[in-house]
């Protein structure tokens, strides 16, 4: 059988996935994609290119995109209902499919009031589980959002979306993965994972309602590269759980950047044992040259 | 209720310059609001002339927004409004509009912001409960409404940002998501979250119209 794209193949024929984020620069030089996709290139099967990230205007995720397929790389293009109406998210959706975007992810989008243009007025016409369910009606059945049909070439990707199994009460973050996967979710990227407690509690209702069988899921991985950089994510980023123990840790080390290595590598170990999972999801923030390293050393070397 | 907030004072002296001044206030959601009451126009009134900025007269219009009404008190300070060179309007943003289409000789100044359609929690306290977006969906979701009072309008909510029942973009504002999750809950009607809402219908929103 034919498939949309290397990501799919993979998680379809029931290998472990890894996927790694790219996060495009502020301005237009597009050798910073570059050199960023030439040292990551073979070790994930396919590199989200992230949608003007915590609202912080960056270099499009479809010029990423279309830079990283330029290398051959497979690009999984991001896309939050923050900036746009769903005229042009639809339309962008088209564009980049007939350019040779095989893989999208839908998010809501973190608030504009976090970025760097925090005076900007939010769009928020879709949110992501309506804008999932838009693409896959696209894709499968030719139908805009508004009823009215494509006349020339459906939109052929295969369908991301996010989740959260961090934030209380978790039910309702399992009722909403639920959501997703009947919007049309085929894959599902976690939030960067910390906290292997909730992780497994949340996994545990995942499996018993079959949801795991239903879609591919990819819990997140984010080598913590600084103390700094750690309590941003522990006190900042939104829906970001570092338990104090890690937290601790980091604060003790003499090289904190060796000690956030070595706890994302127990971390994969663990996500990895946990059933259900079908691959990873690496969010190495502006520490993109480290992805080779702990692809291999985490046995996760070379790629299918 | 229409809730409004009055401007910064010196950033109302900038916008002001010079006198003399007419003040217009209203009966309704500005005196509520204590933005453009009596007391307030008075104090206003108080203020302006120790910047030495002169007032002529001032009036309570009963309410701002009622075209008629207005038509027939401001003609009872004709003389005053006359001698004056601006016209401070103490009252929403359709009052303003409202006095401006009747005072079209000399500028109308807008002294307060307006903010929202919202509850009176207690005095001066206010929050924001509708946006007016022209088709009334509460009833899919517990009495609440998502629309106005999720910062991202989530229809299938929360996002990812939730974190103890708080919203990502103000910690100190309850995630409306969180309310209706629970208000299902207690009722045994958790079934009806994993409902997918349709992205909601704009055509319906009275933007650039004109009703009844």
């Amino acid at each position: 059988m034919g498939y949309r794209s290397n990501l799919e193949q993979i998680l379809s024929e029931g290998k472990f996935a890894v996927t790694a984020e790219i996060g495009p620069p502020k301005g237009a030089d597009p050798n910073k994609i570059k050199n960023k996709g030439e040292i990551v290139e073979g070790y994930a099967d396919a590199f989200n290119v992230t949608d003007n990230q915590t609202a912080v205007v960056r270099l499009s995720s479809m010029g990423g995109c279309f830079i990283l397929l330029k290398m051959g790389l497979e690009p999984i293009m991001q896309i939050t209902c923050r900036d746009r109406n769903r005229l042009a998210i639809q339309s962008d959706v088209l564009g980049a499919a007939a350019v040779g975007v095989k893989n999208m992810l839908f998010l809501t989008g973190d608030h504009q009031s976090f970025g760097n243009h925090p005076n900007a007025k939010g769009v928020y016409d879709l949110d992501s589980i309506q804008l999932i369910q838009i693409v896959k009606n696209m894709r499968d059945n030719g139908i805009f959002q508004s009823g009215d049909k494509i006349l020339s070439g459906n939109p052929d990707v295969f369908i991301g979306a996010a989740a959260n199994p961090f934030a209380d009460p978790f039910e309702l973050r399992v009722d909403r993965l639920e959501k997703k996967i009947e919007a049309g979710a085929d894959f599902i990227q976690t939030q960067s994972v910390f906290n292997l407690d909730k992780l497994n509690t949340w996994m545990d209702e995942v499996r018993s309602r079959g949801l795991d069988k239903k879609t591919h899921i990819l819990p997140g991985i984010t080598p913590l590269k600084s103390l700094k950089m750690t309590e941003r994510m522990k006190f900042h980023v939104p829906g970001v759980d570092i338990p104090d123990h890690f937290y601790d840790r980091m604060k003790k080390a003499t090289d904190p950047k060796d000690e956030g290595y070595k706890i994302a590598l127990e971390l994969i170990k663990e996500v990895k044992k946990i059933k259900g999972i079908r691959g990873l999801h690496i969010t190495a923030l502006f520490w993109e040259d480290i992805l080779p390293e702990l692809i291999k050393e985490s046995s996760l070397y070379p790629r299918p | 209720m229409i809730i409004t907030k009055q401007k910064d004072f010196n950033d109302l002296l900038s916008l002001i310059k010079d006198g003399p001044v007419f003040i217009v206030g209203c009966s309704e959601c500005a005196t509520l609001c204590h933005t453009g009451g009596k007391e307030e126009v008075l104090l206003m009134r108080k203020d302006l002339e120790k910047k030495n900025i002169k007032t002529t007269g001032c009036i309570i219009l009963e309410p701002a927004c009622h075209l008629l009404n207005d038509k027939r008190l401001l003609k009872e300070h004709k003389k005053e409004i006359d001698e004056a060179k601006k016209i401070l309007v103490l009252a929403c943003g359709n009052g303003v509009q409202t006095v401006s289409e009747i005072i079209n000789d000399t500028d109308v100044i807008s002294g307060t912001d307006t903010l929202f359609l919202g509850e009176i929690k207690r005095a001066n306290d206010f929050e924001k409960r509708c946006v007016m977006c022209g088709d009334c969906i509460q009833d899919l979701f517990e009495g609440v409404c998502p629309v106005s009072r999720c910062p991202k309008s989530m229809l299938n909510g929360p996002c990812g940002g939730s974190i103890d029942g708080k919203c990502e973009a103000d910690k100190e504002i309850d995630c409306i998501w969180d309310i209706i999750y629970n208000r299902l809950k207690e009722k045994g009607q958790l079934y009806r979250f994993k409902e997918i809402r349709a992205p909601k219908d704009w055509s319906k929103s009275t933007e650039m119209r004109r009703v009844l």
